[in-house]
This record gives structure tokens, C-alpha cells and sequence, in this order.
């Protein structure tokens, strides 16, 4: 099948407008006899639903969680991107349009993007018109800050805790339409496929994770709001519970898989600590505004921090080496984070890293407590040159601006980060790739769409600081609801979608047959044994740095692994009750297809874009090289084993940016 | 260090449950909690039992879904934190620890540490929101200046994961912390003032009907709240209450 962007014609500025003024609507009336499942309450699914609802659709929403307020969105700290230009700083939406395709390695659909760009001013006003408390200044307006890759201040923040803000938002506005019963809300219930009828969506299978119920829904359209894949490396700043599987099973069923190598590695996390480590936590970037990240110049230093025979603070200053700063004096420590995390793991390899295995570095703010404490001092006419008053001053500020992400690394790391550096290494976080999707969000699937995190989308090779959140609720609030009445346009008299459908049982039996399998297997090891040795080899051989050889070894090793795990995989239980370990088999099981396709898009994929960095293909200082000859989408169709999986290629057509080496120097 | 457990089991809601001990070994100090309940988990299941169901998510204290009443206090002896961002540091070498759900009419366990927390979502259909549909060209975000005073106050009112320890730690089960947290969020906001009188008398109705307690002003809730939630934002709720039943 030949992919078809459906990117509208005409100016780039023009093309949403016109777009929604010529796509067909559904009357009010209609609207009332169309049904809809969304999978996932996030940011993305959570707003689809609700605004969903709102036009008048009814709605089934899906969540793995008790509540849809629990959706991993809620994780996110730093902040929402909008070209308000609030501070006059020449922000404009061309301006984030630009700074997003550039952000992005040039990897993503300008039509995407500057709709994106468009619609984030709106976001903004919905959300204060819903009562989420943006942080506001002193005149009562509401206050910006800066993130990574761009050169303005268009993040609006709620504290460190944006994303649940956000998310939060959204949830309100699905409780009103739960309360109005236009949402009929399916908590602890897990998508695990997709049903397809005469080549159009038409509901899933689910499984009602108290009673381990296998359910049938129907609908007329089916949307994945499910997030991103970032647990097939096992250690990452996901939530336990966050998986591939909806998607997955989408791919499956005939949804080409786009990019699904582009990995985002987060530079600013906690250092692992351990073998027993379950997951990741985020140090939000927002901390790069202030914090200044460093490493020492020599050797010696390094090896003495390690041994904690040193330190960090008493290292003299000229035997520090600031490696952002030095390498991309333009953005110094806000440059994007594929490249803040290159930086950090090329000084690690090169024996640098300042933790006692060596894999981390100093996220120092020190000299940010001095700046604030002046300040502070000269404000309130107090004496700036006491050292210890200036001391207590800008602990202050920085407390008022970090406090809550200041606690949460002393909770974990039990060290004062007020009075020591944060020790920081790069962990997995976001995926860029993701469901194939046209401009409508529609997959090859008709009737099923993608949103938010789990399609493939506007992010490029490597996704900007606050933009993730922008997105999903971009997708959810502004996009997909004008869409998804075009198709659904044609689907006014179809009337109900019966569950009895061959169809339906097919994919029922199915499911069945997957548990069923689990249950039975009597198998020696748990679920997470298998989980372990998948992230080990993501990590080692699909993480930060990729080659040719060790990618092909990664294909080898994960079809083994996978494999093992059905002959060997020991799952407690029965599949009538409450029973985890069956629902993380489950996921386990996808993320080992998925992860072989990974490494095969990666080996694929001969140049280095953002995220992903092949050392073959690298400048004579270390930079990522992109290669014209790879400017597409790879949209992966299924065909059996994920290693056998057929490659369609979208090309990107740039008409409004010139494509250019991406320098941040 | 080694650690005795005492962990409540319970197949399902129908069933009566139980404490049953656990012996556990070489537990690393950087562990967090559940990471410590990882383990035993693994080797439960390695010998062919059923491992222990708790609930747990994002692993970093903000969705709410980790629970656990250990040694009698909700998120364990750590201020300030959630279960999942204890660590076992606040634990000594030979200890016993009960470990036990949030216990609470309107919380029916479902399994072990499982609990049913879905009346807190039914009190937020009640009312927990603001009217206001998404279309596009709502007034611009700064057309009504909020002071930063009380935006601060909204926000530290929201930040509110929803966990249930409030009503874990009251001797009455209310969940008037909870409802309280959410009213004030959206009375401190222009935006919350025009559906106050009936937000604010729909939850706490809804509240009621729930089954949860009233609030004796004990504070509990606010001492083991992993947010520093306030109980000012109970006696906010209840100026809320009172000026709605007079308008009404």
C-alpha cells in the first residue's frame, strides 16, 4: 500500500484553516449515534475523550489504571510549550515551527508541525479557562520559562509539576462528561486488540484486569492515545505499568510502525544506583536553566571524586571542565537533549563520569545560589557582599523555583543537592517513533487513529523540552476531533456495530490463547527476568550509540531471548482473578517483537538524526551526520516475524525551511 | 539487612485475609520500598507462590497509585513521600514491618494491597471541574490577571495526587482533605467562582454518599498527606459550604 500523507495543498500557514473549513462535519443530531473508543487517558486520550464527548459522540475510554488521572502524562515536571510571545522576545509561530523541524534533526512533516505551532496558543487559554494553576509573576500574568534548543522563554509551568497540572485539566473535563454520561469509563481494563471489520476499526478486545474478564467494545472509530515504548529498555523514566502493547497489537493488525528507533535519551536523570533498580526518575530540564553541568579536566580529579576521596566542592574551578558550555557556546547547558546526553556519555566513556561506576555527571547550582542571592540582596537593599547571607538568599529562590524536584533527589540519592552538585547520566524517556499517521492522525488502518506519544508525529529524530505535552493535548483538544468527524461523516447510517461478528470472535479467541498459553506454560522464571536481559541488550547494543555489528547482534539476541521466554516464562495464578504477572507476560511478549523491529530500523537507517546516533556516521568532532538520502519516514508494515517487516518510505519534502547542518555551537 | 514482613493477604473482595509472615534477605539500603517488594515478589514466584498484589505506577511519587499502611502509617514512616519513593535507609537491620492496605469502608480491598479507590473519581464527576468546553477561542489566558498569591495557593491545593492516604490516616475515614483540596483549587480561581455553590455541594453530597467519615479536626491527614495538602483547605470547604447554603 502506498502511504498517502494527506497533507492538504497550499500555503503552509493556510493549510489547517482550509482544511477545516472543507472537511465534512457531523450534525449535532448524528453525532449522538456515533460511538467511540479511545485507549489511554493521558494528555492525548484524555482530551480527545473529553472534547470527544463534548461534540456530542459517545465515548468509551480505556485506561490500565484505577483511575484515569494516573496516566503517565502526569510525570511530566518542566513544562508547556506556546508561541504566546507573553515576554516580547521574538517568539512567533514560525518561530516554534522552526525551532521544533530544526529540534527534530529535520525529520518531521512541516504541515504537522506548524499546525502544531498554530493550535499551542490555544492550549494554554483552555487550560487556564479549566482552572489549571499556571505559575503566574507578580502583576498576575503568566510567567515563562526557557528549555532546551530554543532561544526564547515560551515554557508555561505549574511548578515542577506541569504535566499533572495538565493532565489533571483534562481529567476534569472528563469527569463532567462522565458525570454527563456522554463518557462510560472503563478503569483497569487493558486493550489487547484491535478489531477489524471489512478493513475499518471497529473495537477491541479487552481484558478487565480485576476480574480477568475478556471483553468485546465496539465502535465506529477506535483511538490509541497509549504512550510510548521507552519500557522495552526496561530501565526508563516510564511508569511500570506504561507499554507498547495497544499499538503493537494496532501494528499487527495492519497500522504501519514509524521510526521506531527514534529514542529519546534524557541527559538530566537519577544516576542507576543498583541491580534492584525498577525504573528511572526524571531531573526535569528546567533544572539546565540554572544548573551548569560539569565534569572535572583531569583525570586524576575524576578518579579521586569516584573513590569519594574528593569532593566535588572542593575542586577549584579553572579544574572543572563545563563540557556544554565549552562544546556549544551558543546554547551552553540548554542545548537539545540528544546532545546534552552525547556530551555527557562521551566524557563518561572517556573515564570522566563522577559516581563510583563512573556513569555520571555534576549538575552543579552553586553558581546560580550566588547570581539569585545578589540579586535578592540588592532588591531588599541588604548587604551583597556577606557570603553567608547571599548563601541563604538564593537558596531561597532556588528553593521557590526547584524545591520539589530538590526533594525528590534527596529522597532518593540522600544527598543535599543545595550543598553538593546533583549527580546526573542520561536514561530513556520519550520515543519519537511510533504509529504511522496521515495529517488527520489516521493510521493505514481506516477508522483507527493514533495521538500523543503513540504515533509517530511531529518530533522528528529527537523531541524539544516541553513540546511532549504540547502535543498530546494538541492532538486531543484541536486535531482529532475536527478529523475524526470526516470520517465518521460517512458512517451516519451504519448505526450500531454488533459484537457478534466473526470477526470479533476470531480476536477474542485469540487473546484467549495468548493467556491461556501463560498460564499453562509452567515455566522456571519470572516475567521481569525476561524484561531485564531485553533492556540490557536495548541498552548496550540500541541505546545512545548504535552500530552496524552489535545492531545485528541485537536482532539475533532478542528473536532468541523471545523464544526462550515462551518456553521458559513461569506465570503465578489464574486468569479469572487480580493477576499482574499475567498483564506484565503480556507486555513483555510485545516489547519483545517490538524491540527486534527497533534494532532493524536502526540498522536500517545508515546516518545519525537526533536520537539516533550511529558511529559510523558521525562529523570529525562527534556531531551527528544526517544523510539526504535518508529525509523519509520509515513506516514498517508487518509480515509475520518483526524481523521479516516490510519497509514503506514517506518521503519529507521541506518547502519552508531550508534544511541545514544542525548547530547549536 | 534483613527484614521480618508482616504483609496482609487477601485473594479477593469475598474473601476474609490474613497477615502472613515473610522473612526477607540482603536488602540494600538505596532500595526503594517496592523495589524491596520486587524482590520478594521474584522469589515468590520462583518457588510457585502467588506473589503479592500491590498497586504502583509511575515509581515517582505524582500518580497517586502506590498505597500501603506499613507499621500503621500510610506511605510508612518517611514525611512527605509516597510509598514507592520510601526507602529502606529509613529501616534498620532486623526489623518487622507490617504492611497492610488503606483501610476505609469506601475502599473495598480487591486483592492483598489492592484497594478499590474509585470513589474518589465519582466525587469529581460530582463536580470536580469547571464548565468549559474546548473550542479554540476561549479569552486569551491572561485576560484575568490572578494574583500570584493566590495562584500559589490554587496550585498548592491541586497538587493533590489523590492517593488516599488522608483517608487511610483518619480515624473517621473522611475525605474531606481530598474534597477540600479540589473546592479550594477552584475557589481561589476566577474562573472556579460562577459553578462554586454547586461544585462544592455536589462533592461533599457525593462525598457522604460514598460512606466516608466527617472530619473531627484531628489533622492526621495532613501529617501523612505526601503532598503537605493543608487543612486549611478543609475549613475553606466548609466557608464554601456554608456561603452555598445560604445563597441557595
Amino acid at each position: 500500500m502506498a502511504l498517502d500523507s494527506k497533507i492538504p495543498e497550499g500555503p503552509l500557514a493556510d493549510k489547517w484553516t482550509n482544511h477545516k473549513n472543507t472537511i465534512d462535519l457531523v450534525n449535532p443530531a448524528n453525532k449522538r449515534l456515533l460511538d467511540v473508543i479511545v485507549v489511554g487517558t493521558g494528555l492525548a486520550g484524555g482530551s480527545a475523550a473529553a472534547t470527544l464527548a463534548e461534540l456530542g459522540y459517545n465515548v468509551k475510554a480505556f485506561c490500565f489504571q484505577d483511575s484515569p488521572r494516573r496516566a503517565h502524562s502526569i510525570a511530566a515536571q518542566g513544562g508547556i510549550n506556546a508561541a504566546k510571545n507573553y515576554q516580547g522576545d521574538g517568539d512567533s509561530t514560525y518561530r516554534l515551527f522552526y525551532d521544533t523541524v530544526k529540534g527534530g534533526d529535520y525529520r518531521s512533516r512541516e504541515a504537522n508541525v506548524h499546525r502544531l505551532a498554530e493550535v499551542s496558543t490555544n492550549i494554554i487559554d483552555q487550560c487556564v479557562a479549566q482552572g489549571v494553576p499556571f505559575a503566574r509573576d507578580y502583576g498576575g500574568l503568566l510567567d515563562n520559562r526557557s528549555f532546551g534548543g530554543v532561544l526564547v522563554s515560551r515554557t508555561f509551568y505549574a511548578k515542577g509539576q506541569t504535566g499533572q497540572q495538565l493532565l489533571l485539566g483534562a481529567y476534569s473535563a472528563m469527569n463532567r462528561q462522565i458525570g454527563r454520561g456522554k463518557i462510560k469509563m472503563y478503569n483497569r481494563h487493558e486493550m489487547l486488540d484491535v478489531v477489524v471489520v471489512d478493513g475499518k476499526a471497529r473495537g477491541i478486545i479487552a481484558r478487565n484486569l480485576v476480574t480477568g474478564e475478556i471483553e468485546r467494545h465496539s465502535a465506529h472509530a477506535v483511538v490509541l492515545g497509549s504512550g510510548g515504548y521507552g519500557n522495552v529498555f526496561y530501565l526508563s523514566t516510564n511508569a511500570m505499568g506504561s507499554n507498547v502493547t495497544a499499538a503493537w497489537k494496532a501494528h499487527k493488525r495492519g497500522a504501519y510502525f514509524a521510526n521506531p528507533c527514534y529514542t529519546q535519551i534524557h541527559p538530566t536523570c537519577i544516576p542507576v544506583s543498583g541491580d534492584h533498580q525498577s525504573k528511572l526518575t526524571l531531573m526535569s530540564e528546567s533544572l539546565r536553566n540554572d544548573g551548569r553541568i560539569w565534569v572535572p579536566k583531569n583525570i586524576e580529579d575524576a578518579k579521586a571524586i569516584q573513590n569519594r576521596q574528593l569532593k566535588p566542592v572542593d575542586l577549584e574551578e579553572d579544574k572543572r571542565d563545563y563540557f556544554l558550555e565549552r562544546r556549544y557556546p551558543a546554547f551552553g547547558n540548554l542545548v537539545p537533549r540528544d546532545v546534552a546526553s552525547r556530551a555527557a556519555k562521551e566524557r563518561c566513556d572517556a573515564g570522566f563520569g563522577v559516581n563510583k561506576t563512573g556513569e555520571a555527571v555534576f549538575l552543579d547550582f552553586a553558581a546560580a545560589i550566588v547570581r539569585y542571592g545578589k540579586e535578592k540582596a540588592h532588591v531588599k537593599g541588604l548587604n551583597e557582599e556577606d557570603d553567608s547571607l547571599i548563601q541563604i538568599l538564593g537558596k531561597e529562590v532556588v528553593k521557590s523555583k526547584y524545591g520539589n524536584l530538590f526533594q525528590m533527589y534527596e529522597k532518593i540519592v540522600d544527598e543535599n543537592p543545595y550543598e553538593t552538585p546533583m549527580m546526573i547520566y542520561p536514561a530513556v524517556h520519550y520515543t519519537m517513533g511510533g504509529i504511522w499517521v496521515d495529517y488527520n492522525l489516521q493510521t493505514t488502518i481506516p477508522g483507527l487513529y493514533a495521538i500523543g506519544e503513540a504515533n509517530f508525529s511531529e518530533h522528528g529524530a529527537n523531541r524539544l523540552g516541553a513540546s511532549a505535552l504540547m502535543q498530546g493535548l494538541a492532538d486531543g483538544y484541536f486535531v482529532l476531533p475536527y478529523t475524526i468527524g470526516n470520517y465518521l461523516s460517512k458512517d451516519i447510517r451504519t448505526g450500531p456495530i454488533s459484537t457478534d461478528s466473526i470477526e470479533f470472535e476470531e480476536a477474542e479467541t485469540k487473546v484467549k490463547r495468548e493467556i491461556k498459553h501463560f498460564i499453562n506454560n509452567n515455566g522456571t522464571k519470572p516475567v521481569d527476568y525476561f524484561h531485564k536481559r531485553l533492556g540490557k541488550i536495548m541498552w548496550n547494543k540500541c541505546g545512545m550509540a548504535r552500530n552496524e555489528k552489535d545492531l545485528k547482534e541485537a536482532i539475533e539476541e532478542i528473536s532468541t531471548l523471545r523464544d526462550e521466554f515462551y518456553r521458559d516464562v513461569r506465570v503465578p495464578g489464574s486468569e479469572n482473578e487480580f493477576n499482574e504477572e499475567l498483564a506484565k507476560a503480556g507486555r513483555v511478549a510485545d516489547f519483545l517483537e517490538l524491540g527486534e523491529l527497533f534494532a532493524k530500523d536502526a540498522l536500517v537507517r545508515e546516518e545519525s538524526a537526533g536520537g539516533h546516533f550511529r558511529e559510523e556516521y558521525q562529523t570529525a568532532e562527534g556531531e551527528a551526520k544526517r544523510r539526504k538520502e535518508f529525509q523519509f519516514v520509515s513506516a514498517w508494515e508487518y509480515k509475520g516475524a518483526p524481523k521479516d517487516a516490510e519497509l514503506h518510505k514517506e518521503e519529507l519534502v521541506y518547502e519552508n525551511i531550508e534544511v541545514k547542518e544542525r548547530s547549536y555551537k | 539487612m534483613n527484614l521480618i514482613l508482616q504483609i496482609w493477604r487477601q485473594e479477593n473482595a469475598q474473601t476474609k485475609g490474613k497477615i502472613i509472615e515473610y522473612p526477607i534477605q540482603d536488602i540494600s539500603p538505596d532500595m526503594s520500598f517496592l523495589e524491596m517488594l520486587d524482590i520478594l515478589n521474584r522469589q515468590l514466584i520462583t518457588n510457585g507462590d502467588i506473589p503479592v498484589a500491590f498497586d504502583h505506577d509511575c515509581r515517582e511519587g505524582i500518580c497517586g497509585s502506590c498505597s500501603l499502611y506499613i507499621n500503621g502509617e500510610a506511605h510508612g514512616p518517611d514525611r512527605r513521600v509516597t510509598t514507592c519513593q520510601l526507602h529502606m535507609r529509613k529501616f534498620k537491620d532486623g526489623d518487622t514491618i507490617f504492611i497492610e492496605p488503606f483501610r476505609a469502608d469506601a475502599f473495598p480491598v480487591i486483592k492483598d494491597l489492592v484497594v478499590d479507590r474509585s470513589a474518589f473519581d465519582r466525587i469529581q464527576h460530582a463536580g470536580g471541574f469547571i464548565s468549559v468546553n474546548t473550542s479554540g477561542n476561549t479569552q486569551d489566558g491572561n485576560s484575568i490577571p490572578i494574583s500570584k498569591h493566590d495562584a500559589d495557593e490554587a496550585m498548592d491545593a491541586a497538587t493533590c495526587i489523590g492517593c488516599g492516604a488522608c483517608v487511610a490516616s483518619c480515624k473517621n475515614s473522611s475525605a474531606m482533605l481530598f474534597v477540600g483540596a479540589k473546592v479550594s483549587q477552584y475557589a481561589l480561581l476566577p474562573q472556579g467562582q460562577i459553578e462554586a455553590p454547586d461544585r462544592v455541594q455536589n462533592m461533599v453530597a457525593q462525598m457522604d454518599l460514598e460512606g466516608f467519615g466527617n472530619c473531627t479536626n484531628t489533622g492526621a491527614c495532613e501529617v501523612e498527606c505526601p503532598k503537605g495538602i493543608s487543612l486549611e483547605n478543609i475549613a475553606r470547604m466548609n466557608r464554601e459550604l456554608i456561603k452555598a447554603s445560604i445563597k441557595s
